[in-house]
């Protein structure tokens, strides 16, 4: 299958710009100029190109959200904040091909008529962003950015700003107020970002993904990337595989791959004889699938039918032997410490629900405390600001759902029936 | 205008209102903790979820904006059952230390506790997160942070109004909780206003802690005294002793705010208050009785006037005293006494310290209604104070505790060169240790009256309750001097006075206690 990112990735050498440009990096840039940007633009909806952070947004529809007037500049800014547990694609493309992100950062720029963009990098990111500052500096020297960009009259200041490590900055408008230097919480909407957003500015907030994926868009067409995933979900994705399988790492598949098989052919299947217990599809907040549900196509749609997520296609598979009360109380744990603070039902629900599994898997779990967690999921699901209390309420409701039988069973026993204890 | 359907009930309101203010005006309370009017509107806390139609999740009432069309419901099932879910999240940790806590009474977890929760916990209590209690962060207020919901108001407050940003928010989920940053406490005027506006018991004022409960408490509307700005305040007393202040909404004078000097400014009406008439015999005070010293002051003023010519007598008003007793004390000085020597003074002691907000310079709440008046101020009154100095007024008349910045000694200095000064005063200050007749006078919280501000705007302050000890309206001891002079006088408290100012006086011509109403009226320029 064609390769839109990762076909040089082996080449250690393509993350410096002469490598780049051996393989006809910045071409894309060079055809986009002599495009106008609502051509560009065209291109991207025509692609299907979803964005990849997780909400599946379709990109070129998010694009056309900026107000029309031009009055007031405006900025892109490039969601490097790769927190969700479970994934880890953002992060190769930054490493392995970070020319594609700038190149993909210049044509949209051009496309958006933003001529400031900034990158928001995880805070532990500090290779990345180093890796990142260096080809951001090589493509100032050659040109590709900064001041008339290859002659074509278009200025773009590129900015690396890392984060100071918290999850809900992968969040847009929690990530534009840490960009300006202010707590990293969630804004109330409206105003979106694209009215009002970084600095005040219309604002587009684009995954790494997403942006890298451009280049090749414009150099190959719309229709074509879109011919490479499936219907309403064009190209390809980054995808990433965590657990006990032959082969964990990332995997450049079609949209429309199938999710039985990247496990077990594109992966290698489980490691040491061990059996699929759960998959966790697309980063740790997608609602977790059972062994027996996971022959499915991988897209965004058909993910939904089923009641999950492809999100961010971090996927992570869990073997027979593994608690999942234990499992769902490490995901409580970081929710509870990831929640900002700022709504009622997140700060509050986080904590207790971290406490509730936690003491279940203590041995300590009282009955009603299942009933308890389910109807305090209800009262936080869709209550709050942002999505934090969602992620944090979709794998709650899913295990108990699905693996209700271990948590009666650890509150019936009053020990974990595994041994795991904390 | 845009139309509501709010529960089946439907309402126009203007293009912007959210659906909070719009059920609002018809009568439906939305439950809510971070939204107040006079700042920016948070949505965190996510008390007011409303059902809207064709809106898949609830949404916040406070920063939903009504579109024409709109179908709200605030009397589902799901509401009140999401309703009851974030009351019952804000408590989980809340130490429910209401018997000692000063907002019991005017609490918001109590009150929707009441309405909409009535659950039994299920947290387990060792589960608590505990937090700092009894936190000083400077400024008048106490933080307690166990009992905080963080709902943001204050840290709003202190962005959006003082621009100071003392208080944020420190740490993330359910140890979150709000704080000064260290060593810089809170360095604004207008701190007391953060217990106002914090729903629950987090931030409580210093002064009232511990003083009363809250619903012991009577109140009636007042003037601040503090200084010319004439904000808007609602005074709480129990007996006869006033416990605090706290603002009265009036967007065209304060807001919803007051400074931190004009609250502490009802220790006045409480403290070394004059309480009975007394008259000084050879340097000893000696009580007297109203029945005798009126008609005694009455006669020394009109006998000095008629002996040595009305040029010796002199009074002296003061810019405490209302637009009435002013008015009142005016026509004494000139028809009835006949003297040109009337005057007063806005300066006070201390640094007139003023700012761009409520602060104004002026520490008197009515310079501007004496001015408005015909009495003058500045060199007439230098002009007054050298010919006492110079031994040219044998009988004073002085209205106020205090002789505008003249210290103690100064005062007595100034009025051991008069043979007899008669004071109408409230507390004991220089004046009243140096004047030969002490006449006691009612508190602004003791009579009524009204106000004229530094930009003219004519605002009543109400009769609270009745004076302390023997001390008198001071309409009624200047209608009873006034009489004894020869006026004829058929005033009947400060409405009939007030009727009489509003016919002879131009700039509150037209005036009435009707049209000034609850929050001020301005006069004619």
């Amino acid at each position: 299958m064609e390769k839109v990112l990762t076909t040089h990735f082996a080449n250690e050498r393509y993350r410096r710009l002469d490598t780049y440009r051996q393989y006809g990096g910045y071409e894309a840039l060079k055809k986009a100029f002599a495009m106008t940007p609502e051509a560009i633009i065209d291109e991207v909806k025509k692609a299907n190109l979803r964005g990849r952070g997780g909400a599946g947004f379709p990109a070129g529809v998010k694009w056309g959200f900026l107000p029309k007037d031009l009055s007031r500049p405006r900025a892109l800014v490039i969601n490097a904040d790769e927190g969700e547990p479970g994934t880890f694609k953002d992060r190769v493309i930054m490493t392995r091909g970070p020319h594609l992100l700038i190149e993909g950062i210049a044509i949209s720029s051009f496309a958006l008529r933003a001529h400031a963009c900034w990158i928001y990098i995880r805070g532990e990111f500090v290779r990345e962003a180093k890796i990142l500052d260096e080809a951001v500096a090589e493509a100032y020297a050659a040109g590709f950015l900064g001041v008339n960009i290859l002659g074509s009259g278009f200025d773009l200041d590129v900015t690396v700003h890392r984060g100071a490590g918290a999850y809900i900055c992968g969040e847009e408008t929690s990530l534009i107020n840490s960009l300006e230097g202010k707590r990293g919480w969630p804004r109330l909407k409206p105003p979106f970002p694209a009215s009002v957003g970084a600095f005040g500015m219309p604002t587009i907030v684009n995954n790494v993904e997403t942006i890298a994926d451009i280049p090749w868009i414009v150099t190959h067409g719309g229709d074509t990337f879109a011919a490479l995933g499936v219907e309403k979900n064009g190209g390809t994705r980054l995808v990433g595989v965590s657990g006990p399988v032959n082969r964990p790492g990332v995997y450049e598949l079609s949209a429309g791959a199938n999710l039985k098989d990247v496990i077990y052919n594109v992966a290698g299947g489980m490691r040491d004889g061990k059996k699929l217990k759960a998959v966790i599809p697309g980063g740790s907040s997608t609602p977790v699938l059972r062994a027996d549900e996971i022959d499915v196509t991988f897209d965004i749609e058909s993910m939904a039918k089923i009641g999950t997520m492809s999100g961010t296609s971090g996927i992570i598979v869990i073997p027979e032997g593994t608690c999942m009360v234990r499992a769902l109380s490490v995901l409580m744990n970081f929710y509870a410490h990831e929640s900002c603070g700022q709504c009622t039902p997140c700060r509050e629900g986080t904590g207790w629900l971290k406490k509730l599994v936690g003491r279940i898997e203590a041995g300590e779990g009282r009955q009603g405390d299942v009933e308890l967690i389910l109807d305090l999921c209800d009262n936080m699901m869709g209550r709050t600001i942002c999505a934090l209390a969602d992620a944090a309420v979709m794998p709650a409701q899913s295990f108990i759902w699905k693996f209700r039988e271990e948590f009666d069973r650890h509150i019936g026993e009053q020990k974990c029936p595994y041994g795991n204890r904390f | 205008m845009p139309t509501l359907t709010l529960n089946g009930m439907t309402v126009d309101v203007p293009p912007g209102t959210s659906i909070l203010d719009a059920a609002k005006q018809v009568g439906v309370e939305i439950p809510h903790y971070c939204y107040h009017p006079k700042l920016s509107v948070a949505g965190n806390c996510r008390m007011c979820l409303v059902e809207i139609e064709k809106f898949p999740k609830l949404q916040t009432a406070c920063s939903t904006v009504v579109n024409d069309g709109m179908v709200v419901r605030t009397d589902t099932e799901k509401v009140r059952k999401a309703v009851t879910g974030v009351l019952e999240l804000m408590l989980i940790h809340h130490p429910i230390d209401c018997p000692i806590c000063d907002q019991a009474g005017e609490c918001g977890l109590q009150d929707y506790y009441m309405k909409f929760g009535l659950h039994k916990s299920r947290y387990a209590l060792e589960d608590k997160v505990h937090k700092k209690k009894v936190q000083d962060i400077g400024g008048q207020v106490v933080l307690d942070a166990e009992r905080c919901i963080l709902c943001s108001r204050c840290v709003r407050f202190l962005a959006e109004v003082t621009g100071t940003r003392e208080l944020d928010f420190f740490n993330r989920g359910d140890h979150s909780e709000i704080s000064i940053f260290p060593g810089k406490p809170l360095d604004n005027n207008y701190t007391g206003n953060l217990a106002d506006i914090c729903p629950v018991g987090a931030l409580t004022s210093k002064d009232f802690r511990f003083r009363c409960r809250v619903w012991l408490l009577k109140a009636f509307d007042s003037i601040c005294t503090g200084c010319s700005k004439g904000c808007n305040v609602d005074a709480h007393f129990k007996g006869d002793i006033l416990y605090r202040l706290k603002p009265r909404w009036n967007d065209a004078v304060n807001q919803a705010w007051m400074c931190d000097f004009g609250r502490l400014t009802y220790k006045e009406m409480n403290e070394a208050r004059l309480l009975t008439p007394f008259v000084r015999e050879e340097g000893a005070r000696k009580v007297a009785a109203w029945g005798s010293l009126l008609p005694d002051v009455a006669f020394r003023l009109k006998a000095t006037a008629d002996k040595s010519g009305a040029d010796r007598v002199a009074v002296i008003a003061s810019p405490q005293s209302s637009n009435e007793e002013l008015y009142l004390l005016r026509r004494l000085a000139t028809e009835l006494l006949g003297t040109k020597n009337l005057a007063f003074t806005h300066r006070v002691a201390g640094d007139g310290f003023a700012d761009d907000f409520l602060i104004q310079a002026d520490k008197n709440p009515n310079s501007r209604g004496a001015q408005l008046l015909g009495i003058p101020d500045g060199a007439v009154f230098d002009a007054l104070v050298s010919k006492i100095s110079a031994g040219g007024i044998d009988a004073l008349l002085v209205f106020g505790n205090v002789l505008g910045a003249l210290s103690e000694e100064e005062t007595a200095a100034l009025l051991a060169n008069v043979p007899f000064v008669a004071q109408v005063g409230t507390n004991e200050g220089p004046v009243s240790k140096a004047a030969t007749a002490v006449l006691p006078s009612a508190s602004v919280a003791e009579r009524g009256g009204t106000f004229t501000s530094h930009v003219g705007r004519v605002q009543r302050f109400r009769f609270g309750f009745p004076a302390r000890g023997k001390a008198k309206n001071p309409v009624e001891i200047l209608v009873s001097l006034g009489n004894r002079l020869g006026a004829g006088w058929s005033f009947a408290g400060e409405a009939s006075v007030f009727r009489a100012l509003a016919e002879s006086e131009a700039p509150f011509a037209g005036m009435s206690y009707d049209s000034i109403g609850m929050l001020g009226q301005e006069i004619k320029t």
